[in-house]
C-alpha cells in the first residue's frame, strides 16, 4: 500500500501508477453533482471560488448526517462519471485528484494527463466502513445545498486504487 | 370488514426504512460471503452503526392490500409521515428533489415512491425498498418485437450489465422481465431484483444460468420474469440491484 498525503502536489501525483493500492491520509473536501456547477458557474462568472482548487483532492460523496458522537454519517463515493462534464475546467485550476467509483470519460482521461492529476477510485457501497476513515468534517461551502454542500474532511489511511495515473493509464477493478 | 388505522402504516414505514438502511437481510449476505469481497463483508459486519451506503435512496413502498380491510386515514400521507421519522430518527440522507429539473432538496427525503396493490383477504403487508441512485440510473427499458426473440432479449441483457459495470456497485443482481406493455414491464423488472431463488419455470431458469455464467465475476444473480403481452411486442427491462440489496417487510395485520 502507498500512502498519499493531500493536498497532493504534482510531483507526488505523477508518481503513482495505474492499479496502485493506496492509503490516502490529510485535507480532502466533498463535492458531488450541485457543488461542481456551483463552482463551474463562479468560474464562469469570473468569481472566486469557496476553496483553494490548487493540489487539492475532491471526494465524490454526499454523506448521511452524523448521528451523536460521530464526527460523519455514512460516506462512501459517488459515480464519478456524472462530474465528467466539470472536471476539465476544475483540473485547469490545479485540481490534482479526486476520488470515486466507476469509469470517467475519454476527454476527462486525457485532461488528467494533460494537468498532472490522478483518479482514486473507492469501493462503492461501503460508506459505513470508509466513514471510519474520517476523523473531521465541517462544512465550508454551500451549505444551502445539504448533502452536497462542500466540507473539508480530515482523512486518515482512506483506501483507494489509482483508476486514472497522470500519464493516463487506467485501470478497472470491476471486469466483466 | 377489519379496520386498521392508517398510523399503523406510518409506524411500519418508519421502522421497515430505518431497518433496511441498517442492516442487510440473510440471504443477501448469504450470497455477499459467498462472492468474497472483503471491503463489501466487511460493510455490513458494521452492523447498523451507520446507514449502510450513504445513498438511503428514494424511499419505494410497496402496500399489499388485503380487499377486505378497510384503511381510515389518507394513506400518502402516512407513508410520507413514516419517511420522514426514519430520516430523522436514523439519520438517513435526504436525497429528495422536489422538483426534476429546477431541483430543491426536500430535506426530509419525502415523498416516498408509493405502490398499491389489491389482494384476496384481510391482510396488510408493507415493504420499504431504499431505491439508490448509482444502481437506479443503469436500468434500461427496450421495446424489443417478436422477431427479436430470446437472442435479442439476451443481448440487450448482457448490454445493460456491460454499461453498468462498474458505477452500480458490483457484485449486482441483475433483474430482468420480459412481456407485458412499456409500463408493466419496468415494474416487474423491479420486482424481479429482490426475489431469491431461480424462475420456477425450467425454460427461464435455464436461460438465468446461462446469462449468470456470462457475467459471474460481477454479479450474484440474474433473475428472469416474464408476462403475457400483445402479438406484435416483446417488451424488456433491465434493473441493477447494487451488492447493498436492501429492503424489508412486514405483515402489519
Amino acid at each position: 500500500m502507498t500512502e498519499v498525503h493531500a493536498p497532493l502536489t504534482r510531483e507526488a501525483a505523477e508518481e503513482l501508477r495505474a492499479g496502485e493500492e493506496v492509503l490516502i491520509s490529510g485535507i480532502i473536501y466533498t463535492a458531488r453533482d450541485a457543488a461542481h456547477k456551483k463552482l463551474c458557474e463562479l468560474l464562469q462568472k469570473g468569481e472566486a471560488l469557496p476553496i483553494d482548487l490548487e493540489d487539492a483532492v475532491l471526494y465524490y460523496a454526499g454523506p448521511t448526517p452524523p448521528p451523536p458522537g460521530c464526527s460523519i454519517g455514512s460516506c462512501g463515493p459517488t459515480t464519478a462519471s456524472r462530474m465528467d462534464r466539470f472536471t476539465p475546467r476544475l483540473l485547469e485550476e490545479g485540481l490534482r485528484g479526486m476520488i470515486g467509483k466507476g469509469h470517467r470519460s475519454p476527454e476527462v482521461v486525457e485532461a488528467i494527463a494533460k494537468n498532472g492529476a490522478v483518479f482514486f477510485a473507492a469501493e462503492g457501497g461501503c460508506g459505513a466502513l470508509l466513514a471510519r476513515c474520517v476523523r473531521r468534517a465541517e462544512v465550508i461551502a454551500f451549505p444551502e445545498l445539504g448533502t452536497e454542500a462542500i466540507r473539508r474532511l480530515i482523512v486518515e489511511n482512506f483506501p483507494a486504487v489509482v483508476a486514472v495515473d497522470a500519464k493516463g493509464s487506467v485501470y478497472n477493478k470491476w471486469t466483466i | 370488514m377489519r379496520e386498521i388505522n392508517a398510523a399503523k402504516i406510518a409506524d411500519a414505514v418508519a421502522r421497515l426504512y430505518a431497518d433496511s438502511c441498517l442492516h442487510l437481510p440473510e440471504s443477501v449476505k448469504k450470497k455477499l460471503y459467498a462472492f468474497g469481497n472483503k471491503a463489501i463483508i466487511e460493510n455490513f459486519e458494521t452492523n447498523g452503526a451507520l446507514p449502510l451506503c450513504q445513498d438511503t435512496g428514494l424511499a419505494a413502498v410497496y402496500l399489499e392490500i388485503g380487499q377486505d380491510i378497510h384503511i381510515s386515514g389518507g394513506i400518502p400521507a402516512a407513508v410520507n409521515e413514516g419517511v420522514r421519522r426514519a430520516v430523522k430518527g436514523s439519520y438517513l440522507r435526504a436525497s429528495v428533489v422536489s422538483d426534476p429539473l429546477r431541483r430543491v432538496n426536500t430535506g426530509d427525503n419525502t415523498p416516498a415512491v408509493l405502490y398499491t396493490e389489491l389482494v384476496p383477504g384481510d391482510t396488510l403487508k408493507v415493504t420499504v425498498v431504499p431505491r439508490g441512485f448509482g444502481c437506479e440510473n443503469k436500468a434500461r427499458l427496450v421495446m424489443l418485437t417478436p422477431g427479436d426473440g430470446m437472442q435479442g432479449v439476451k443481448a440487450f441483457i448482457l448490454e445493460t450489465v456491460h454499461l453498468a459495470v462498474p458505477d452500480a456497485c458490483p457484485p449486482i443482481v441483475v433483474g430482468a422481465a420480459v412481456g407485458g406493455t412499456f409500463d408493466k414491464v419496468a415494474y416487474f423488472s423491479k420486482k424481479a431484483v429482490l426475489r431469491m431463488g431461480p424462475n420456477p419455470d425450467p425454460f427461464y431458469a435455464e436461460m438465468e444460468q446461462e446469462l449468470l455464467e456470462k457475467i459471474k465475476n460481477v454479479a450474484l444473480a440474474v433473475n428472469l420474469v416474464a408476462s403475457p403481452t400483445h402479438i406484435a411486442g416483446l417488451p424488456c427491462a433491465v434493473s441493477i440491484g447494487c451488492h447493498s440489496l436492501r429492503w424489508a417487510s412486514e405483515d402489519i395485520v
